[in-house]
């Protein structure tokens, strides 16, 4: 990676901070003209904003969160899609000293209820669409936000008591409410809702840390634009999309629509710099560059083919950006030029298409991390790229394998200031996923002969989909309840038959039929239609026939591991698992 | 006004043509995903097809979560 010394040189000094309040707020300062966000709706560019203008609307809406109580420790939700009132809200209640309580605007509206009902948020800042959906669930009345602020409401629209974005204002001026490292910033949900909620308590600190760690290897400096895409609410972006290009005076571009043809041209039409994406999408990317290398005419094909090539040599060892810019122009001018580094999370993906994209002189920061542990816990450093590997660990953190077998894979178990505080309100949970303060990450790996971490499937039994989506089985159970069967149970087909690769995850339905009712294709077509109305991502792909009864707790509840142990001792992946 | 029938009968013709599959083994309830063998990003790039055939613009959030050409098609009407 080139090295550069830009952000360095303007970016605040983070260590003499104690809140993201306090380091936004040197920021905004330090950086008032520079620009700071970009927002567009496909070929429409809403607006853009200054340092300055992000502050005036962010004080705007700290006074009237103020005004309603609004204080040190008091909760916030915001679910939006990605678009600049998301970091202004978010500024507003750290300058506030609130706990920001980021939510997937893609969860269904009962889950984002359950999700708020769990975290106790008092206020909720979100969407015209996405409140209309939560007014019409079950258990709204149940709601604890005593403030809703929606943007993008219609005229006229019913807003069952919330308060427009517009009208939630005030000229008066809001105190800054200092806190200190070790005080909540975030709660942030790892899982699902239909299982058991883990909400990360994320500190001051945590971010903090993870920020100065992130930034020393891939620097932000004013003109840097990152493309946000991943979700605000999500861990990568919050950081390199939002703390990250913010505490450096970089700017943030918001595509209000993610069909892969705006995605596309938005490299061009806003020179990006940096974005962070999902395999699927990068997949998407790679399809689309390939398409246009085979239908080049054979001359042009055999040029693009010997450069490809010599760039391939020249940056076997390191990077040259410089170099590959100018060896494959077109390829890069269709990124805008600007492109430094693409980020993704590199267990996820396929090596060759990390390779295709390095060999482009597209540099791909593949790395490894999980809500409990921040934003990443490894990076690729360049030095030189591997594709098959996630990187190695960022600075500040401690990984280990803990119990590796003969092949030196293990789990793997991590100790940073990055980690979580806990989970809020489960300190079971906390106690059985930090041990003696070692957080254990429930991923298989090990370490190469160079320091680099492979990683080679799970202990745990969930599924991250190559939308980048977590999926704990526990959790979409609720969707076959009533199901005439005598009992089931919901799998990663990885849980039950291990298999030394983290891509390629499945979700399995284990049914045990009631004596009399043989499995038939009436329980079937129920199956199927429980499923379909399942997001496609929560969506079971098999089912395997159990004829005994499943072990249980004495109070009733499966016992998940031993099922699984029983059914691994009885039959092979292929026996048993047919399609749905 | 076209009628619901007629707009989900043209979106299963277009979705037939453009991820080739035959356009007797698609209906209106089937879970397009699994018909017509596509993904998220594939689906989005069908929603844009069908908005540049109905020549009406549907938000993203519009269709999140949707899964079936029924209710793809109820989406496009009511805009229509």
């Amino acid at each position: 990676m080139a090295t550069d010394t830009r952000s360095q040189v303007v970016m605040i000094d983070l260590a003499a901070h104690q809140s993201l309040g306090s380091a936004l707020r040197e920021a905004v300062a330090k950086f008032a003209d520079e620009i700071c966000l970009i927002e567009a709706d496909r070929e429409r560019e809403n607006h853009r904003l200054t340092y300055r203008q992000y502050n005036e609307m962010a004080m705007k809406l700290a006074a009237f969160l103020q005004s309603r109580g609004f204080g040190a420790d008091s909760r916030a939700a915001i679910i939006m899609t990605n678009q600049s009132r998301w970091p202004v809200s978010a500024y507003a209640v750290f300058y506030s000293g609130g706990v920001l309580v980021p939510l997937d605007y893609k969860l269904t509206a009962p889950e984002q209820l359950s999700h708020l009902l769990h975290c106790r948020a008092e206020v909720l800042i979100t969407e015209y669409h996405i409140w209309r959906a939560i007014t019409q669930c079950e258990d709204f009345d149940k709601l604890p936000a005593r403030t809703v602020i929606v943007t993008d409401a219609p005229k006229n629209a019913e807003l069952h008591g919330a308060i427009r974005w517009e009208e939630a204002q005030s000229e008066s001026e809001p105190a800054f409410i200092a806190r200190a490292r070790g005080d909540w910033a975030c709660i942030v949900y790892s899982s699902g809702t239909g299982g058991r909620p883990k909400g990360c308590v994320m500190t001051y600190d945590n971010y903090l840390e993870q920020c100065a760690a992130l930034t020393a290897l891939y620097p932000f400096w004013p003109g840097v634009r990152y493309l946000s895409i991943l979700p605000s609410n999500h861990a990568i972006d919050f950081m390199v999309g939002f703390i990250g290009p913010f505490v450096c005076g970089a700017a943030v571009v918001h595509l209000r629509t993610l069909r892969p043809e705006f995605v596309r041209e938005a490299f061009p039409r806003f020179k990006i710099t940096y974005v962070a994406l999902v395999p699927l999408i990068l997949k998407n990317l790679q399809t689309g560059l390939q398409t246009r290398f085979d239908e080049l005419p054979p001359l042009k094909r055999a040029v693009f083919n010997l450069l490809r090539g010599i760039n391939k040599a020249l940056t076997r060892r390191q990077p040259n950006l410089e170099l590959s810019r100018k060896l494959l122009k077109q390829v890069h001018e269709a990124f805008g030029g600007e492109l430094r580094a693409i980020f993704t999370g590199g267990a996820f993906s396929d090596p060759g298409m990390l390779q295709f994209f390095y060999d482009l002189g597209i540099q791909v920061g593949n790395g490894y991390g999980l809500t409990e542990a921040g934003t990443a816990l490894t990076l690729n450093d360049f030095k030189p790229f591997r594709a098959d590997t996630v990187g190695k660990p960022l600075p500040g953190i401690e990984l280990r394998i803990v119990n590796p077998d003969a092949d030196g894979i293990g789990q793997v178990a991590a100790r940073s200031r990055t980690l979580m505080s806990h989970y809020l309100d489960d300190p079971e949970l906390t106690a059985e996923t930090i041990v003696d303060g070692w957080l254990m990450t429930g991923d298989l790996g090990r370490f190469d002969s160079t320091g680099h971490l492979q990683l080679f499937g799970r202990v745990k039994n969930m599924i991250v989909t190559e939308e980048g989506k977590n999926v704990y089985p526990e959790d979409i159970e609720s969707a076959f309840e009533g199901l005439p069967v005598k009992e089931f149970c919901v799998f990663a087909a990885n849980y039950v038959w291990p298999e030394r690769s983290m891509m390629g995850e499945k979700l399995i339905i284990v049914l045990h039929p009631e004596e009399g009712r043989p499995f038939d294709d009436s329980i079937r077509a129920d199956m199927v239609a429980r499923n379909n109305r399942l997001l496609n991502y929560k969506r079971v792909s098999g089912y395997v026939l159990w004829d005994t009864e499943f072990p249980r707790t004495a109070s009733m509840k499966i016992k998940r591991i031993a099922l699984a142990e029983e059914i691994r001792s009885r039959f092979e992946r292929e026996e048993a698992l047919k399609e749905l | 006004m076209k009628t619901i029938e007629q707009v989900t009968d043209e979106i299963l013709t277009l979705a037939s043509t453009h991820f080739k599959v035959e356009r007797d083994r698609l209906s209106p309830t089937d879970d397009f995903f699994k018909s017509l063998g596509i993904d998220s990003l594939q689906a989005l790039e069908l929603l844009t097809r069908l908005e540049n055939h109905f020549n009406v613009e549907l938000p993203d959030y519009e269709v999140q979560g949707v899964s079936d050409f029924q209710t793809l098609a109820e989406r496009i009407q009511s805009r229509l």
